[in-house]
């Protein structure tokens, strides 16, 4: 194992996963996940399917329940509790494989909901936000369309802007590019690297070894719900210490 | 380097579209086809001439009795006779009610045929404003100028309502309180929290279980016998109880098909920016959800208007009871059929309104996925 263990104070750190376990019945899917994100840090968590990397991301913010060890984001420990579920969901976006847009409402719409009755924001100002982050994710003429009207690509950028319009801490990346057409996929991903630009701390489940050696401060490989090998990307592709890791590097990379 | 130029669209071939088209790949598309289609449609024809000839060529209209409908030796009639449903009519829609108030029911549809109207048409302006006085404010306005008994209006009693005043009384409110409870009901039947779950599951088991017929005989015969000397409800609202329990456990059921058809990946963005429980249910899940379960809806809105019908067990009289009465009137003999067929058309207009009204708001709320 090659974790590094998280400092006794943890304060300082954006999202801080101590021991955290998980069982989906009796099937022990998280074992033991040590990990620390600092503010502004982009980590890219990479693996083979079944591996737990994704029941992680979304660990953190509580679309999946952890059994045991901590979870805290952005010094707000996880609890049970919804007031304390909700305010770590104020701190972190999330972007999902399948694009989950609100099929019914426009893409602005899409994109001014959450502010306007999570935050309260003024419905004004709410689409003035919305606006400048579709700008952002090049879409601005798209505002008025449905969804369902759009590429997958376009569906995708609109899904980081509705993420963004909540102003986030951190960005949660959930295979973002793995239902797209291999024609869609850039654009995509140079909207995510504009974002790491900006200076956001981001996690990235993603296939995407171009982008991770661009992009990531830091590379996760995970198997059998553990974290087998992190380093940084450069170390990390061209020198893996794993076995298991180096496997799934060739398998991957010889193609 | 060659380019890439695509090839020119070309028109397609004649008898492939349009009219003729249409005729050849759906009526006439093979020998056996095209006699099928020449046979129906000469029994239509002729089922609609028969019609017509009684109907309409042969009917009488005018008149007041019975002599007005001219039987031949052997006393049988030449048409149908209209004079019966027309002499009868006041009777059909405003049931028992004092004649000299029956312009208070007249107030009360044209607010009502005001409202659908407005609502129906799509370039209305306020329509929200419309809708919730439509829900909120038309409900009482229109209690009280049926019932009176305020605003110096004299009360009429519920047992003197009936026609098909009361069959619109009945459905109605049926339709309009069943939706809300069978929401509620289905969002709890899917609840994660036990109490709540198990509560729903037993009262929508149970409601759906037991035939409307019981429903109702058990609202208006057992139910004053439990309860003590000096409470006594009206019938028509005990009645009315009985039918939105009853109709509002089908509804939880369509509307739970409906949530169950929309994909986890719309509860888990919701959940990821934050919505709560009611607000991800009010803006992101029921709205698609009461799209896809357009059809569903209107179906049981259909046949809740037409069981409204079987309150003559218990006694009321709406448009079908009130009909079959005048039928067995020794002075009209003879106008079954002419009875009936009103009945089926009043029934049918309503009916027939609200499916092509619902066809028209699939289309309209039709956004381009699914």
């Amino acid at each position: 194992m090659n974790t590094i263990d998280p400092p006794a104070d943890a304060s300082g750190a954006m999202i801080t996963l101590r021991n955290v376990n998980k069982w989906y019945g009796s099937f022990h899917v998280l074992k033991d996940i040590n990990l620390q994100v600092e503010k502004g840090e982009r980590i890219v968590i990479c693996g083979p399917s079944g591996s737990g990397k994704s029941t992680t991301i979304r660990c953190i913010n509580r679309l999946e329940e952890h059994q045991t060890g901590d979870i805290i984001v952005n010094g707000i420990p996880l609890t049970n509790d919804l007031k304390n579920i909700d305010s770590v969901r104020r701190e972190v976006g999330m972007v999902f494989q399948h694009f989950n847009l609100f099929p019914h409402l426009t893409v602005l719409q899409n994109c001014t909901l959450a502010p306007i009755w999570v935050r309260k924001t003024p419905q004004k100002e709410a689409h003035a936000i919305a606006m400048e982050y579709l700008e952002k994710v090049k879409i601005p003429d798209q505002a008025d369309k449905f969804p369902g009207q759009l590429s997958g690509g376009q569906q995708q950028r609109v899904a980081i802007a509705r993420s963004l319009c909540m102003n986030p801490e951190v960005m949660l990346f959930d295979e973002p590019t793995s239902a797209l057409d291999p024609e869609m996929i850039k654009e995509v991903l140079d909207t995510m690297i504009q974002l790491a630009e900006s200076g956001m701390t981001m996690i990235c489940v993603t296939h995407e070894m171009g982008f991770a050696k661009t992009v990531a401060n830091r590379v996760i490989f995970m198997d059998e719900g553990q974290v087998v090998e992190e380093n940084n990307p450069n170390d990390f592709f061209n020198n893996p210490q794993n076995e298991r890791t180096q496997l799934f590097l060739s398998q991957i990379l010889q193609h | 380097m060659p380019k890439f130029t695509p090839l020119p669209d070309l028109p397609a071939p004649p008898n492939t579209v349009g009219i003729r088209g249409w005729l050849r790949s759906n009526l006439f598309n093979s020998p056996l086809n095209s006699i099928v289609t020449i046979v129906a449609a000469y029994i239509v024809v002729q089922g609609l001439w028969w019609f017509i000839d009684w109907g309409v060529i042969n009917a009488n209209l005018i008149g007041e009795t019975r002599a007005d409908c001219p039987v031949d030796a052997n006393g049988e009639k030449s048409g149908a006779c209209w004079v019966f449903v027309y002499t009868r009519l006041e009777q059909f829609i405003y049931g028992f009610y004092p004649p000299d108030q029956i312009w208070r029911i007249n107030i009360v549809f044209i607010i009502f045929a005001l409202c659908i109207g407005a609502l129906v048409f799509e370039k209305t302006p306020w329509k929200n404003w419309i809708a919730g006085f439509t829900l909120l404010v038309f409900p009482f306005i229109a209690f009280y100028l049926l019932n009176g008994d305020a605003f110096g209006l004299t009360k009429v009693d519920t047992h003197k309502w009936g026609g098909f005043t009361l069959t619109l009384v009945l459905a109605v409110t049926g339709i309009v309180a069943s939706l809300p409870i069978g929401i509620l009901l289905a969002l709890g039947r899917r609840s994660e929290m036990p109490i709540i779950r198990s509560i729903c599951i037993v009262y929508i088991e149970f409601w759906r279980g037991v035939p409307l017929i019981t429903v109702l005989f058990m609202a208006s015969v057992m139910l004053p016998l439990f309860m003590s000397a000096g409470v006594e409800t009206d019938k028509l609202v005990r009645a009315l109880i009985g039918i939105i329990m009853f109709q509002s456990a089908y509804m939880a059921e369509v509307v739970r098909g409906g949530l169950q058809a929309i994909p986890k990946g719309q509860y888990e963005a919701a959940q990821a920016l934050g919505l709560s429980y009611w607000k991800t249910m009010t803006f992101i899940i029921l709205p698609q959800a009461l799209k896809l379960m357009i059809p569903g809806i209107v179906n049981t809105f259909i046949s809740l208007f037409k069981d409204t019908s079987l309150v003559l067990i218990i006694g009321l009289f709406d448009l079908l009871a009130i009909v079959q009465s005048a039928i067995v009137d020794p002075e009209w003999p003879q106008v079954s059929v002419e009875g009936y067929l009103f009945v089926a058309l009043m029934f049918w207009v309503f009916c027939f309104g609200m499916s092509r009204y619902s066809q028209s708001l699939e289309r309209k709320l039709s956004t381009g996925h699914h």
